[in-house]
């Protein structure tokens, strides 16, 4: 409490803030404010990373013998790409509960009351959402390579595959992101965004073949985009035609991650709180 | 800076055309209980909500047409402390200023400076879910004033700080009203309001009920007291009665209590006169005194209600609602009728 600065004289800025450069700027800030914090709660990034992997371990090691896939000798083959699939989607949740977090504790006030590009507060905690994602899978697609999981097609192909997971992956980031800025709360945000993932990933090809499921449910199972995107990039890592599944795949991550960015973009920035 | 600012959440007016104004280099303090306003008008004036009816400028910048412009002027302190607790101090302050669009090196000078003024350099390197509250509060103010704004906000700066804290935060903010930054404070203590502000609108129901200087808002109720113990309540009457050409208003008896209370204009040699007075008439008193009204006293005057419960005072040594606050009401009243 010593120097008594000028009350009048603004800090030195630069130029306007508006502008492409600015706003690509003021996302980087944002998504740093999240890495920086990536490493010092090594905590939360083990518990992101261990639970998939008791997953992966689970399923090869529990189900494994008893679950016949049809076109698939390995079972591990066919699942560990689905567990890849629901672990990148799980991890689109942090989302929910950041932003929700940045509401309540009043950052996302202190954030829009600054002259910066206010869906920065979203584009940003996005992209560091898929850079933990990676790392996610990073260590995922290690352990399932010491239990005996292959990539069968090229390395190009395996590559397509893990880009398209993360796509998909951050497509739901975005929905995620919608039900931060529109939930009160924490808890709410938490419980909210677990109710529809839990479905979503459960009624697919993830863990079986869809066929297998009561004629009802069938149909919803197929038609799943995240069957759609879990069968492509199970083709792809094992060195199969993934087919129309992979555009159709890519057009639900484009398509949902513009609508849904669109959508919580706006709501976030609105003036009507 | 404000005019007739009116907002409506569904059937509960917030505010119902508010106008005021703060001079540069000024503390304006939005006085009022909890649901007043006053977080409302605040967040009207931040950008951050669109008010149905009314205007607000700041340096001129119209807030609602050029919400992007104005926001370089301002900076706000919310009700909780915004800080992100996995930075640390500095990183916190170095990310608003980035945000700011302050250059990289200007926004880590200013970033040290802040630390240094705040008190906080020792732990800048610390990360912030270390900090104890009264250094989140810091910080959280630190980071409002990095861009230094044209206003601060401060949006009830010290709700939910422990007593110690709380006068510590009264000194960053006193420090910051003699240096000159123009700071609109809300708050629903009487006390905070009373030390920090130049100037007071009191806000009750999305209204601004009364404004002035802390002293011009005592005055309104009365502004001295005398207050006189007896030894038998029974002479309150005739104590009154006695005192009366002294009065401002007609003293009143405290029930239950042997304390009469008469407002007075000048404390000048009031109390050798009104036992002057007491003797002659043959009462027998324990004691006399005086004491300035607060501005419980006047909040009671202003809305027939006690500021809220007992969080307000703390150093009123009459305790919320005390019997000065029912004696300015009624002579309030009849300012009131004789006008």
């Amino acid at each position: 409490m010593t120097a008594i600065e000028s009350p009048t004289r603004p800090a030195v800025r630069q130029e306007t803030p508006s502008g492409l450069v600015w706003s690509i700027r003021d996302c980087w800030t944002e998504a740093s404010r999240h890495l920086r914090a990536l490493p010092r709660n090594p905590e939360v990034l083990a518990f992101s990373t261990i639970q998939p992997v008791m997953f992966v371990l689970l399923f090869a090691y529990v189900f494994g013998g008893s679950i016949n896939v049809p076109g698939y000798d390995d079972y591990n083959q066919f699942l560990i790409p689905g567990i890849f699939a629901q672990t990148v989607l799980f991890g689109s949740t942090f989302a929910a509960v950041g932003l929700a977090e940045d509401l309540s504790k009043g950052i996302a006030d202190r954030l829009r009351s600054l002259p910066m590009f206010e869906p920065a507060v979203l584009i940003g905690r996005t992209f560091a959402d898929l850079i933990r994602n990676l790392i996610t899978f990073v260590v995922m697609l290690a352990v399932a390579f010491a239990i005996g999981f292959r990539f069968e097609g090229t390395l190009g192909e395996a590559l397509a595959a893990t880009l398209l997971l993360l796509a998909f992956a951050y497509a739901f980031t975005w929905v995620n992101a919608l039900l931060g800025v529109s939930v009160g709360s924490v808890e709410a945000a938490n419980s909210a965004s677990f109710t529809w993932i839990f479905p979503l990933t459960f009624v697919s090809s993830a863990f079986v073949d869809p066929s297998s499921m009561p004629s009802w449910l069938e149909p919803i199972a197929r038609n799943n985009p995240f069957t759609i995107a879990t069968n492509a990039v199970r083709a792809l890592y094992n060195g199969r035609a993934a087919g129309s599944d992979l555009w159709l795949a890519l057009a639900w991550a484009v398509g949902i991650t513009l609508v849904f960015a669109f959508l919580a973009s706006r709501k976030f920035t609105s003036s009507t709180r | 800076m404000a005019q007739g600012l009116s907002k409506r959440f569904g059937e509960t007016e917030a505010l119902v055309g508010v106008d005021f104004e703060i001079q540069r280099g000024k503390v304006l303090g939005l006085l009022g209980p909890n649901g007043a306003g006053k977080t409302t008008a605040v967040r009207i004036l931040c950008t951050l909500l669109e008010p149905d009816a009314g205007r607000a400028l700041i340096d001129g910048i119209d807030v609602i047409a050029e919400p992007r412009r104005a926001r370089a002027r301002i900076g706000l302190t919310g009700q909780f402390a915004a800080v992100e607790e996995r930075l640390t101090g500095f990183e916190n302050l170095q990310h608003v200023g980035r945000l700011f669009h302050l250059r990289t090196s200007e926004a880590r000078r200013r970033a040290r400076e802040l630390l240094e003024r705040f008190d906080l350099e020792e732990v800048g390197d610390r990360v912030a879910k270390t900090y104890s509250g009264g250094m989140r509060r810091r910080l959280d103010i630190a980071m409002s004033l990095i861009g230094r704004p044209s206003v601060l906000f401060l949006d009830e700066p010290t709700t939910g700080l422990d007593p110690r804290s709380r006068l510590g935060m009264w000194d960053v903010i006193e420090e910051l009203g003699r240096g000159g930054t123009t700071t609109l404070l809300t708050t629903q203590y009487l006390d905070e309001a009373d030390r920090l502000a130049d100037e007071i609108v009191v806000i009750d129901h999305g209204k601004a009920i009364a404004r002035g200087t802390a002293d011009d808002l005592k005055r309104r109720v009365g502004g001295e007291l005398v207050e006189v113990v007896l030894a038998d309540p029974a002479d309150a009457g005739r104590v009154i009665d006695l005192l009366e050409h002294r009065a401002l208003a007609r003293g009143q008896a405290v029930p239950g209590t042997s304390v009469v209370t008469i407002p007075v204009e000048d404390l000048t040699g009031i109390v050798p006169a009104v036992v002057r007075d007491l003797d002659a008439g043959g009462i027998r008193v324990l004691d006399v005194g005086t004491r300035r009204s607060t501005l419980d006293d006047v909040f009671f005057a202003l809305t027939g209600r006690p500021a809220e419960d007992g969080q307000s005072a703390g150093d009123s040594e009459d305790g919320p609602g005390s019997e000065a606050a029912q004696l300015a009401a009624s002579h309030q009243a009849q300012l009131e009728a004789r006008s």
